[in-house]
């Protein structure tokens, strides 16, 4: 058995989640990684993905999220997302909403920064689509 | 002296008034409710961001190369004050208190030859505020279409503030808002958007976090910069929050005050209208008996 320790996933709205658990797998902006106890302090901003949870009792939550970062501290690991939403929870037009808002901001960015940035986040909304197709 | 009939309708309208009145205290206290719950929900992030931007500040002190969010264009020239009220009347002096204190801000800013621009959040403050300084009022924003204050709404209020900044139209920007105490007390409060103005860490907490070396990914500077934006969104959404708290709180003893007066006012005038009847019924009387005994 793995040993636990604190995790917390905050959204604007509200918190999601605080409980003990033995695994975290964030979607980091330079790559997804895996936190379990002890993890040297670290902070990542996080691109849009899916966040896993392994609970203490063995069982797996998944959670949408998107936009804000996770902090390793010490104490345990703390995520601050814009968005989070369960998994389960998810439809798929909310989905396909926000791609094709994004799609809109690529077709509209005027600077070549912007439009670059704008392609990233919907190629990483639609690995999202794919990803959770194949789930 | 009004008459019978004149004293009854009064007596009715003040009856119909009190019972909008006590309905939309009732309807206030569900919202309060409601709303301190929001209020409440939205404090972990912001308390979360606070303690990670005062840590990430901490490896900024005194270095150059901070991002201007943080340390300011060097000037204080042109202020950009955001006027955060409410919608809708009808709620004590809620409104009037943070668009005073928005006013007197911008009165002694100009008294010191500042600049001074208004963003409003909601009609009613840019309703207090149009009279003295319309014409440095530069944008309304309607929340009326909200019903609950979401994220978004206090995304795009940030992203016009920041498109601003970066284009270089104001140097200071604070934030007014009601910070809800409880139903009974909301305190207008001016917060300091611009350049962001951290809370300073106490010197244990200091000392723990200097100890364990953070690593960051990707480096200190990108993340902050990603940051600060993130942080005035946060702020302008607790602020938003806090003061459909507050809206609701003074709406729901407003409402209490303007229920009871009208009941003492009922009450006065039943008592004036009995007295009258009771006049008349004596004339009437005496009319008859004087007739009766004439005869």
């Amino acid at each position: 058995m793995a040993e636990v320790f604190q995790f917390e996933l905050v959204s604007p709205e509200r918190l999601l989640l605080s409980e003990e658990v033995t695994q975290v797998v964030v979607p980091g902006t330079e790559g997804e990684f895996g936190v379990l106890k002890n993890h040297s302090p670290f902070m990542s901003t996080i691109k849009p993905g899916i966040l896993k949870v392994l609970k203490a009792d063995g069982s797996v939550t998944e959670f949408f999220v998107r936009g804000g970062f996770a902090d390793v501290a010490v104490g345990g690991l703390t995520v601050l997302a814009e968005q989070a939403v369960p998994v389960s929870d998810l439809k798929p037009d909310v989905l396909a909403q926000q791609i094709k808002d994004a799609e809109e901001d690529v077709s509209d960015a005027k600077d070549p920064e912007a439009k670059r940035k704008a392609q990233e986040t919907l190629s990483q909304l639609l690995e999202v689509e794919q990803a959770l197709k194949a789930a | 002296m009004p008459s019978l009939k004149d004293l009854r309708n009064r007596i009715a309208s003040v009856k119909a008034t009190q019972k909008i009145t006590k309905a939309m205290q009732m309807v206030a206290a569900a919202k309060l409710r409601r709303a301190q719950e929001a209020a409440e929900a939205a404090r972990p992030y912001a308390e979360r961001m606070g303690e990670v931007l005062a840590n990430l500040a901490v490896a900024f002190e005194g270095r150059d190369d901070a991002p201007k969010l943080m340390s300011g264009t060097g000037n204080d020239q042109v202020h950009l004050l955001v006027v955060a009220t409410a919608e809708r009347g009808l709620c004590g002096g809620f409104n009037t208190n943070i668009a005073k204190l928005a006013r007197d801000k911008a009165r002694s800013l100009i008294a010191q030859g500042k600049q001074v621009k208004i963003i409003c959040v909601g009609k009613k403050g840019y309703d207090a505020i149009k009279r003295e300084f319309g014409s440095l009022v530069i944008k309304v924003v309607d929340l009326r279409s909200v019903k609950n204050v979401s994220f978004a709404d206090a995304h795009a209020i940030s992203d016009t503030v920041l498109s601003m900044y970066e284009a270089g139209e104001f140097d200071v920007c604070t934030l007014f808002y009601s910070e809800f105490q409880s139903v009974i007390a909301q305190i207008p409060t001016a917060l300091q958007l611009i350049p962001a103005v951290l809370p300073k860490k106490d010197d244990a907490a200091a000392d723990a976090g200097a100890s364990a070396v953070y690593e960051y990914e990707p480096d200190e500077a990108e993340i902050l910069e990603d940051l600060l934006p993130r942080n005035i969104s946060v702020q302008i959404f607790r602020a938003l929050l806090e003061n459909s708290a507050s809206e609701q709180g003074a709406r729901m003893s407003a409402m209490d005050n303007a229920t009871r007066n009208a009941g003492d006012m009922i009450d006065k005038l039943t008592i004036s209208y009995n007295r009258q009847r009771q006049a008349q019924i004596t004339t009437e009387l005496i009319e008859i008996i004087s007739g009766a005994e004439a005869l």
